[in-house]
């Protein structure tokens, strides 16, 4: 069943947005599908009834006191961008996918 | 004291800094001069950070001056495995895409250790964001094992073995995921301890795989593992799920009594394929621990087969969900010449992101794809059920289990043909995340070769201390001793 072709794996590549080299989306073809081979003997398991795990560790999500408190400066918060304008991040246009 | 300190473990530093027999300015020279000069050719660190070290020694040196106190990791210097982020400091977690990215804020582990008095001397090398079993996938280079250049330190955390092994930091922190932590620990003759999930804050790490990731302690001595461990462990607010549970004084289990402890050996693990020599390791830690009174039990962890294609599910899965945040935008590297938005995402994640990422990012986007939701990810989730239940059952009867760390000691650069080879060298240490257990590493040995042979011990949730206390008689039984990586010390 999971040997992938071609096809899917550009369309994963795409939903991942990772752009790949077309030798890339070779060898990622035939390296995903040797190991999804080898996944296939979690079908064999029989896990009817048993509940996916959702925490390793029992526990309860806390509730903590709505206090308002300091946050991260945005000037900080962006000084680790590769493009900006004061605080605000650059990015390029969206609508209309033009050039900038 | 006048002589070498790069060799002293965590709890004689801190002593003898108190005690004002050397003072940390000259602790920290030490180890900056023996970075100098070793590390030209082991490549652990990535980042020095020589002038804010020799800056906290001037001030813990003050403080002494002054009577005040230096907190138990007094002078202390410690490296950082490079994706825990650090204020001021380059965090890359060993990717191109975070290259030059200075972060705006310290990670909880790293303010502990900072409260703890502990002095940070730089940021380590492991395998690109914290994946892979060799730290041969990291994008800046390749560290070598202390005891055999020819050989990897193990990964991710293979920076942090190799950095504590040497003697160039007095411990080290890593994170483990999936053995992260335990097996470069066994493979260059270190302690290495991943607690429970959640004994730990995560926040400030540059996450991989949410529900698996722990930090952990790598250390020369299992007293110094649970110094640091002590150190980082306990509740924070900004990790919600971080446990909120007491910290016990973990030096205190340290009482060298196994009598009447229920060691559990699970026959899965040693009916796999595993070295002689490491096999002969593993039984001299069983036979010294029961010398000493502790019971052998025979036991069977039924899911364990399950636990590598599981993990290999769950964590990519979650790894596609968490480096979605690298996008060219918000941190690091943008690809030049991009025409719009999709293309700049998919241009600066393609030429950001090494094979590796690339591949698990591939694999976790499939596994979660609209359709195949139930048949990998909910079904690597309830395998993850099943095998914690079969140490929940283990643990009616045991206080501890114990395995060999790897199947194999550390092997060559370049040796692992395919990622599944790869993926397999973790095959010892999955089960402890995918149950979120705590489970450390300590060494048992030497081979013929003169590689470290680490044991595994795996625990009950939220019971380092056990873990502690058991591998405290190992290494007083058949550890290391005094032999250190041949021709360095």
């Amino acid at each position: 069943m999971p040997q992938l072709t071609r096809k899917e794996v550009d369309e994963i590549a795409m939903l991942a947005r990772l752009h790949l080299e077309s030798d890339e989306a070779l060898r990622m073809q035939d390296e995903l599908g040797k190991i999804l081979d080898h996944f296939l003997a979690l079908a064999t398991v029989d896990t009817d009834g048993v509940p996916p795990m959702t925490h390793a560790v029992p526990m309860d999500l806390r509730l903590r006191p709505d206090e308002p408190a300091a946050s991260l400066p945005a000037s900080d918060a962006v000084r680790g961008a590769p493009a900006r304008e004061g605080d605000l991040f650059v990015v390029p246009a969206i609508i209309g996918g033009g050039d900038k | 004291m006048s002589g070498p300190t790069e060799w002293l473990s965590v709890t004689e530093t801190a002593q003898k800094i108190a005690s004002g027999e050397v003072t940390a300015a000259r602790v920290v020279e030490n180890y900056l001069a023996r970075i100098a000069n070793v590390d030209r050719e082991l490549n652990a660190y990535l980042t020095v950070t020589s002038d804010e070290a020799r800056k906290a020694a001037t001030e813990i040196d003050r403080k002494r001056a002054a009577n005040q106190p230096l907190g138990p990791l007094g002078g202390v210097p410690i490296a950082l495995k490079d994706n825990l982020v650090t204020k001021g400091t380059a965090t890359t977690a060993g990717s191109k895409i975070l290259d030059g990215w200075v972060p705006p804020f310290d990670g909880a582990v790293v303010e502990k250790l900072r409260a703890a008095g502990a002095i940070i001397l730089g940021k380590v090398n492991c395998d690109e964001f914290a994946m892979g079993s060799s730290t041969e996938r990291s994008a800046f280079k390749k560290t070598k094992n202390p005891w055999d250049t020819s050989r990897v330190p193990g990964g991710s955390s293979g920076g942090s073995s190799a950095a504590v092994a040497a003697g160039l930091c007095a411990a080290s922190l890593g994170t483990d995921t999936g053995g992260s932590i335990r097996q470069p620990a066994a493979f260059c003759g270190v302690v290495g301890m991943k607690p429970t999930y959640g004994r730990v804050s995560r926040w400030g790490v540059v996450a991989f795989a949410s529900s698996l990731d722990q930090v952990g302690p790598l250390t020369r001595t299992v007293r110094d593992s649970a110094l640091v461990l002590e150190a980082i462990a306990g509740l924070d607010p900004r990790d919600s799920t971080s446990l909120d549970a007491p910290v016990p004084r973990y030096v205190d289990s340290l009482t060298g009594n196994v009598k009447g402890l229920k060691v559990g050996i699970p026959h899965e693990y040693f009916d796999a394929t595993i070295d002689d020599e490491i096999r002969a390791a593993i039984e001299k830690a069983k036979a010294a621990l029961v010398e000493r009174g502790a019971i052998l039990v025979d036991i069977s962890l039924p899911n364990t087969a399950h636990a590598l294609p599981a993990y290999y599910i769950v964590a990519p899965a979650e790894a596609s969900s968490n480096l979605a945040r690298y996008d060219g935008i918000r941190f690091g590297k943008a690809a030049s010449g991009a025409k719009n938005l999709l293309d700049l995402y998919m241009k600066s994640r393609g030429s950001g992101f090494g094979p590796e990422v690339k591949r698990r990012i591939m694999l976790g986007t499939y596994a979660l794809r609209s359709g195949y939701y139930d048949a990998y990810y909910k079904k690597a989730q309830q395998i993850r059920t099943l095998i914690k239940r079969d140490f929940d059952k283990a643990f009616h009867h045991v206080d501890v289990v114990l395995t060999p760390t790897t199947p194999t000691a550390a092997f060559r650069f370049n040796s692992k043909a395919t990622p599944l080879d790869m993926y397999l060298a973790d095959i010892f240490t999955l089960s402890c995340n995918l149950a979120g257990l705590p489970g450390m590493s300590v060494p048992c040995g030497l081979t013929v070769d003169g590689l470290p042979v680490g044991v595994q011990l795996m625990g009950k949730p939220l019971d380092e201390a056990t873990l502690l206390r058991t591998a405290d008689v190992i290494e007083a039984a058949v550890g290391l001793g005094n032999r250190r990586p041949g021709g360095r010390s």
